[in-house]
C-alpha cells in the first residue's frame, strides 16, 4: 500500500496548471492492466487536464500503449478506475482521436490520402450516411494544416514515412476530437516533419484540446511537450517536461540504463538496447539529450 | 465457327442459362465479401469455414432436412469453435483454425463414406456443379446474395474504417468487435450459398483471386470491389463456355480462368508487373 502511494513522484505543478486540472480530461486512480495474466500497468494513478501536451515516456513494455489504449477505452483494466472526458473509457468515442504505431498499419491498403483522412469524419457520421460538403470541407482544412494537400488523390503506401504520418495526423484533427491519443506520432520521421507535427499538436493543445502522445525521443518531449509522463509499469513520474525529465527520474524509468557522461554540458545517454524486443535488433539506437 | 453461334449456342440448354447467372451470382457476391478476406487476411478462415460445412451438409443429408441449413450451422459452429480454441488454447489463430478445419472435414468425410448408396448431390458439394443448380437454387442464391450486398452496401464507411484501421476505428466509437462478427457471418452466408456453383474446395478461390488480381490494378477501395466483381463476371462466363466446348468441369474452369487473369495482372500490371518493375529499374539506370 505504502508503496503505491510514493511510487508518484510528484513534482511541483505551478499554479496555474493546478487550476487548469479542475476536471481533467482523463482521469487514472490506482489503474492495473495488461494481457492475459501479464502485468503491463500496475497502480497507475494520473490525472491529464484540457489544454495539457503530455509525451508519455518509458521503455519498451513499460506500458506507454497499454496506457493509451485504456484512455481509448480498446483495454479494460484489471483495476481501478478510468474516466475520460468525464465518462468511461468508450463512451465518448467521436472525441477522441487515436494515431496508431506506424507497424499496425496495412501500408499497401487501397485507399487514397484523402479516403484516409475523410476517416476521421466517419464516428460522426454515423451509420448509412454519407459525407457532405461539411465534411469535405473539414477534410480539405486538415490536410492542409498539416501540408498534404498536393497528395490527396495519392495511395497511402505511395508515401514517405514522415507523410504518413502527416496524413494520419490529419486524419485525427479532422473528426475536431477534445482528445488525441498518439502512439509514437514522431518516431521514425524526420526533423522538419517533426517540428510541423508539434506545432500542429501545440496549437491544439492552446485551444483547449488534450494531446496524449507516446516518443522514445527525449529531446522531443523536453523541447517540445508542456508535460511528461515517465512509465516503468508504474508511473514514476508526472509533471511539467523539463522538471520530470531529470537524470535521476529518467534512471529510474529505465533501469539504471541511462549513463551520464561528465562533460561541461552533462551529456545524457539513454541506451535503449538492453530492452529484449519480440524482434531482435528493432530498437538499437542511443537517444541523447543534452543537460 | 460462326461467332454468333459460338455465343448463343449453349445458351440453347435451360442448365446453361441457370448455370451461367449463379456463376456469376455468385462470382460477384464471392468478389466483394472476398475483398475484405484478402485486406483482413482471412484466406486461411475462408477456407476453413468452407471446409466446415461439409458434415453439415452430410447431417442435413442423412437426416432428410435442407443440406443449406446443415451446412450453415456448421460453419457457424467451426467459426466459433475456432475463437474459443485460440482464444483458451494459447495457440496460434492459424494453428487453431488448421485443427478445427481438418478435423471438422474428417468428420464429414468419415459420415459420408458411411453412407451406402453413391450420393452424387454431397459429391457436388465437394467440387461444385454449377450446370446441376435448379431455378430454386438459383432463386436462393439471388435473395440471400442481395441481402449480403445490401448490408454491405450501408455499412461500407464502417468495414473500410474498421478493416484498415481497427484500431483507431475502435477509438473513435465504432462498433468493430460487432462489425467483424457481422462480416464473418456474411461470409459463412458467401461460403455456404457459393460452394452449390463451385464446391466446398474452390470456394477460396473464389474469394481471393478476383480482389487480389484487382488490388495489383487499382488503389481505392470502392474500386477494388468494382474492379473485383467485374473480373469474377467475366472469369464466370468465359470459365463457363470453356467448360461447355472444352468438356471441364465447370466449377474448375471458372477457377482456371480467375487464376490466369491473376498471373496475367502480375506480369503484365501497371503498378506491380514483372514487366513494369523492369522497365522502370531501365530508367532509373539510365
Amino acid at each position: 500500500m505504502n508503496e503505491a502511494a510514493t511510487a508518484r513522484t510528484t513534482v511541483g505543478l505551478p499554479a496555474r496548471e493546478i487550476e487548469r486540472a479542475d476536471r481533467p480530461s482523463v482521469s487514472f486512480d490506482r489503474v492495473s492492466a495488461g494481457y492475459d495474466s501479464r502485468i503491463a500497468l500496475s497502480e497507475v494513478s494520473l490525472d491529464v487536464g484540457p489544454g495539457s501536451l503530455l509525451a508519455v515516456i518509458g521503455p519498451n513494455g513499460a506500458g506507454k500503449s497499454t496506457l493509451l489504449k485504456l484512455v481509448a477505452g480498446l483495454l479494460r483494466p484489471f483495476a481501478g478506475r478510468i474516466t475520460v472526458l468525464g465518462g468511461a473509457p468508450g463512451s465518448a468515442g467521436r472525441a477522441i482521436a487515436y494515431l496508431p504505431q506506424a507497424e499496425a498499419v496495412d501500408w499497401e491498403f487501397p485507399v487514397t490520402v484523402g479516403e484516409v483522412v475523410m476517416m476521421g469524419r466517419y464516428a460522426r457520421l454515423g451509420f448509412g450516411r454519407e459525407p457532405g460538403p461539411v465534411d469535405r470541407e473539414r477534410v480539405r482544412a486538415a490536410l492542409d494544416a498539416v501540408g498534404m494537400s498536393d497528395a490527396v488523390g495519392r495511395q497511402i503506401g505511395a508515401l514517405s514515412g514522415g507523410q504518413r504520418r502527416r496524413v494520419f495526423l490529419a486524419r485525427a484533427l479532422a473528426g475536431d476530437p477534445e482528445l488525441y491519443l498518439l502512439d509514437e506520432p514522431v518516431t521514425g520521421v524526420d526533423a522538419r516533419t517533426q517540428e510541423d507535427l508539434m506545432d500542429v499538436l501545440e496549437a491544439e493543445a492552446r485551444a483547449g484540446k488534450t494531446v496524449i502522445a507516446t516518443t522514445h525521443d527525449l529531446i522531443c518531449a523536453a523541447q517540445r511537450f508542456h508535460e511528461a509522463a515517465l512509465l516503468n509499469g508504474r508511473l514514476v513520474a508526472q509533471g511539467p517536461a523539463n522538471l520530470v525529465l531529470d537524470q535521476r527520474l529518467l534512471a529510474e524509468t529505465y533501469g539504471g540504463h541511462v549513463l551520464v557522461l561528465p562533460g561541461d554540458e552533462g551529456r545524457l545517454i539513454l541506451d535503449d538496447a538492453h530492452h529484449h524486443d519480440d524482434q531482435p535488433g528493432a530498437e538499437r539506437h542511443f537517444h541523447e539529450e543534452r543537460r | 465457327m460462326d461467332p454468333v453461334a459460338f455465343i448463343t449456342g449453349p445458351m440453347a440448354y435451360g442448365f446453361m442459362q441457370r448455370g451461367l447467372v449463379a456463376a456469376v451470382l455468385v462470382g460477384i457476391l464471392c468478389a466483394v465479401m472476398g475483398t475484405f478476406v484478402v485486406l483482413k487476411g482471412l484466406a486461411f478462415i475462408g477456407d476453413a469455414v468452407s471446409h466446415a460445412t461439409f458434415p453439415g451438409l452430410v447431417i442435413a443429408y442423412m437426416l432428410g432436412l435442407p443440406l443449406y441449413l446443415g451446412g450453415a450451422i456448421a460453419a457457424v459452429a467451426v467459426s466459433l469453435a475456432i475463437g474459443v480454441v485460440s482464444r483458451r488454447g494459447r495457440l496460434r489463430f492459424d494453428t487453431a483454425v488448421g485443427i478445427l478445419f481438418a478435423g471438422s472435414f474428417a468428420f464429414g468425410i468419415a459420415l459420408f463414406s458411411t453412407i451406402k448408396n453413391y450420393v452424387a448431390d454431397l459429391l457436388g458439394y465437394l467440387l461444385g456443379n454449377v450446370l446441376g443448380i435448379s431455378l430454386g437454387d438459383l432463386v436462393q442464391i439471388a435473395i440471400l446474395g442481395a441481402i449480403v450486398l445490401a448490408v454491405v452496401l450501408v455499412l461500407r464507411k464502417e468495414l473500410l474504417f474498421s478493416t484498415f484501421d481497427p484500431l483507431g476505428a475502435a477509438a473513435s466509437g465504432l462498433p468493430v468487435a460487432g462489425l467483424e462478427y457481422l462480416l464473418l457471418a456474411l461470409l459463412g452466408v458467401t461460403i455456404v450459398v457459393s460452394i452449390q456453383a463451385v464446391g466446398i474446395i474452390m470456394v477460396v478461390a473464389m474469394l481471393v483471386t478476383p480482389p487480389a488480381t484487382a488490388q495489383l490494378i487499382v488503389v481505392r477501395f470502392g474500386r477494388m470491389v468494382a474492379l473485383a466483381a467485374l473480373l469474377a463476371a467475366i472469369s464466370a462466363v468465359v470459365g463457363l463456355y470453356a467448360s461447355f466446348y472444352l468438356n471441364l468441369a465447370s466449377g474448375a474452369s471458372i477457377v482456371l480462368v480467375e487464376t490466369i487473369l491473376f498471373v496475367i495482372v502480375l506480369l503484365l500490371g501497371p503498378r506491380t508487373g514483372l514487366l513494369a518493375r523492369a522497365s522502370r529499374r531501365a530508367e532509373v539506370a539510365a
